[in-house]
């Protein structure tokens, strides 16, 4: 029978199957970070067990770090620290890989698997975070878990599961210039909404994912939980195998070839069924900007804010008043135009390499708009290390910039990066709910050129008016 | 895990919609690197004013209430994050059931994962057993998982349903590491298995 990538990576890794379907599913890749790991680690030690497979395992520190370039000499929060200090007492009583702060290869957890070659196509890979979804752009089934589930892999290597339902998101054509992976999964949310990948995984595919690089294709998969999906997926093919290749922790020589022919068979076979299929052209999505307060309150950059007067749903009516108050918007109004306070460009959606590019190209030559914070906030300090060799750094830094260390900063409220009360912030981020980066912080979504063209200008534009 | 077998407690009474994750826990808690001590933080912004002194009018302020092992509410309960600090300061402050018209999903499977049993019931039936609540420490509940009954304090008895594993689970104590675990020749034959191309962290 015709099967599915997610078909195929599933059967790949079922260890066994009880009556009611239930799987015991092996995990190649554990990934662990401060914040919802110290409780499993904490219940892994009362009961007397061992990490089953250490070198399945990576843990980094992320959420909690602060990203000020003096911060090793800092001190930080003191719950955060204690965090941190208990993450780092759990790796090295357990002798899991650990990525601290000092080290280079340090940053978000979903930019380091890629980036160092842990993450690869066929595998399972979770974390105690729910945008592990990142990953499925390598061509993995990849999902966020709860602690006790992070216990339970860290003691068994394996999860309890029920398979997903399929669904396909297919982008045909071309994208236009000045618009990105960001735009196109905006609009995929914009249309099918916050729930509308429930109990599914989707694979996207299409001419427009084919064209993409991997730092597009991880944006993508990135925010297929926010469409409610248990996961994303994007085939391999050359452009993944191409990125892989001399990965430090790839497969290498025979390896990688052995592992590229087995990487060519998990394509989804031609007639494979899915439950659901969505189709979007890609040469009618214009720059996306969030106005609410769900990644599904979306516009084109060239529209207006809605007008609740339109919704004939109350519940949605009011929900939709409620949103516009909190966003301080009102119905009608242009969204280009809007004024903002700070722009933060980083997180796990947008912190790569080819993101900071893109909102150097924007900003070189022009200076962040008076009254107005700007913060780069690279995903890992590897990518921090390439901007500055590549002259983007400086770039950035000409323009009024912030330069920040690596973490998650201030895509969540959890660290010293925060909103305060009131302010209006274009955010390469991925979640835009009330109080998400500080409480009381307004949160417009948008791609790394569109912040930049925000912090130039220090009002949300449409970046094709600028490049 | 503890078991959970029967329990006969006081039930406070939560009558309130959509109680979210972050009712429950507000997110300032989440630094924590414990699973216990949660219970003291468990409905912080309903239970403290902001000077962070109980809310008298507050159910689980209240001396009847103060001890109750069953929590009553509506609609929709759990909602939000899936954050498992919410079932974990719950457990703490001695909540071993919710009763409520509808659960979110997430947080309905954390509480078995966690010895708390969550009970689904129809509306007609929890405004009933809302009623028996809001009588405090005369009007004990009780809960026979076994016989999947709830019985009033009038002797009446409801019947709830449960997944079958996970009543065995509750009943026997049995976390899912424990059961997994007792798949470990499977696991081990599958790793056996594994490419050998397949790169070590
Ligand atoms: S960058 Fe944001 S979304 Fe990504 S892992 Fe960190 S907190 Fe979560």
């Amino acid at each position: 029978m015709a099967r599915t990538l997610f078909d195929k990576i599933w059967d790949a890794h079922v260890v066994d199957r009880m009556e009611d379907g239930t799987c015991v599913l092996y995990i190649d890749r554990h990934l662990v970070h401060e914040v919802t790991s110290p409780q499993a680690f904490e219940g892994l030690r009362a009961a007397g067990r061992k990490v089953r497979r250490v070198e399945n395992t990576l843990a980094v520190v992320d959420h909690n770090v602060p990203t000020s370039p003096e911060r090793l000499s800092e001190t930080n929060e003191p719950e955060s620290a204690l965090q941190i200090a208990t993450l780092e007492q759990n790796v090295a009583e357990f002798g899991v890989t650990y990525f601290p702060m000092s080290d280079d290869r340090q940053g978000i957890v979903h930019v380091v698997g890629p980036e160092q070659g842990i993450s690869l196509p066929g595998m399972t890979i979770v974390c105690g975070d729910s945008h592990t979804s990142t990953h499925g752009a390598m061509g993995a089934l990849a999902f966020g878990i709860g602690t006790s589930e992070v216990e339970h892999v860290l003691a068994t290597q394996t999860l309890l599961q029920k398979p997903a339902k399929n669904m396909l998101v297919r982008i045909d054509g071309t994208l236009r210039p000045g618009c990105t992976g960001k735009d196109i999964v905006l609009a995929i949310i914009g249309k099918i909404g916050t729930a509308g990948g429930t109990g599914h995984v989707i694979e996207f595919a299409g001419e427009a994912i084919r064209a993409l690089d991997m730092a597009g294709r991880l944006t993508v998969c990135n925010m297929a939980i926010e469409a409610g999906a248990r996961a994303g997926l994007i085939a391999p093919d050359d452009t993944t195998f191409a990125y892989i290749q001399n990965r430090p922790f790839a497969p290498k020589g025979a390896d990688f070839d052995a592992a590229v022919a087995y990487w060519r068979t998990l394509p989804s076979d031609e007639g494979a069924q899915y439950d659901k299929l969505v189709v979007l052209d890609a040469a009618g999505i214009v720059p996306q900007v969030t106005w609410g307060t769900n990644p599904e309150a979306v516009i084109p950059i060239t529209g207006t804010v809605p007008n609740p007067a339109d919704e004939a749903d109350e519940t949605k009516r009011a929900q939709m008043e409620r949103q516009l108050a909190y966003m301080a918007l009102t119905a009608g109004q242009p969204i280009a135009g809007t004024r903002i306070d700070v722009v933060f460009i980083g997180s796990c959606t947008n912190s790569r390499i080819e993101d900071l590019r893109e909102a150097a190209h924007v900003a070189k030559g022009r200076k962040v708009a008076a009254g107005v914070r700007a913060l780069v906030v690279p995903g890992s300090g590897l990518v921090k290390k390439q901007a500055e060799a590549e002259g983007i750094a400086d770039m950035l830094i000409a323009a009024g910039f912030e330069w920040r260390e690596a973490g998650c900063s201030m895509c969540l409220g959890m660290n010293p990066d925060k909103l305060t009360p009131g302010q209006r912030c274009a955010s390469t981020s991925n979640r835009n709910f009330e109080g998400r980066q500080g409480p009381g912080g307004r949160t417009h979504l948008l791609s790394p050129g569109m912040a930049a063209a925000a912090a130039v200008t220090g009002v949300l534009t449409d970046v094709r008016e600028l490049i | 895990m503890d078991k959970f077998t029967t329990l006969t407690a006081t039930a406070a009474p939560l009558n309130i919609k959509n109680v979210d994750t972050d009712k429950i826990i507000p997110a300032r808690f989440l630094k924590t690197i414990k699973r216990s001590g949660l219970g003291k933080s468990l409905f912080a912004d309903m239970r403290y004013d902001e000077q962070g002194a109980e809310n008298p009018a507050f159910v689980l302020n209240q001396p009847k209430y103060r001890a109750a092992h069953i929590l009553v509410a509506g609609d929709n309960f759990g909602c939000g994050s899936s954050r498992e600090h919410a079932p974990w300061a719950l457990l703490d402050f001695g909540i071993r059931c919710v009763i409520a018209p509808s659960f979110a999903d997430i947080f309905f499977n954390n509480c078995f994962k966690n010895g708390i049993l969550p009970i689904a019931l129809p509306e007609a039936v929890v405004a009933k057993l809302m009623d028996d609540a809001s009588l405090g420490t005369n009007a004990r509940l009780t809960i026979d998982l076994e016989r999947q009954l709830v019985v009033r304090p009038s002797g009446e008895e409801i019947a709830f349903t449960v997944d079958a594993f996970r009543k065995h689970c509750l009943l026997n104590g049995l976390d899912d590491i424990g059961l997994t675990l007792e798949h470990a020749p499977a696991i081990a034959a599958y790793e056996a298995k594994q490419p050998a191309w397949l790169p070590k962290i």
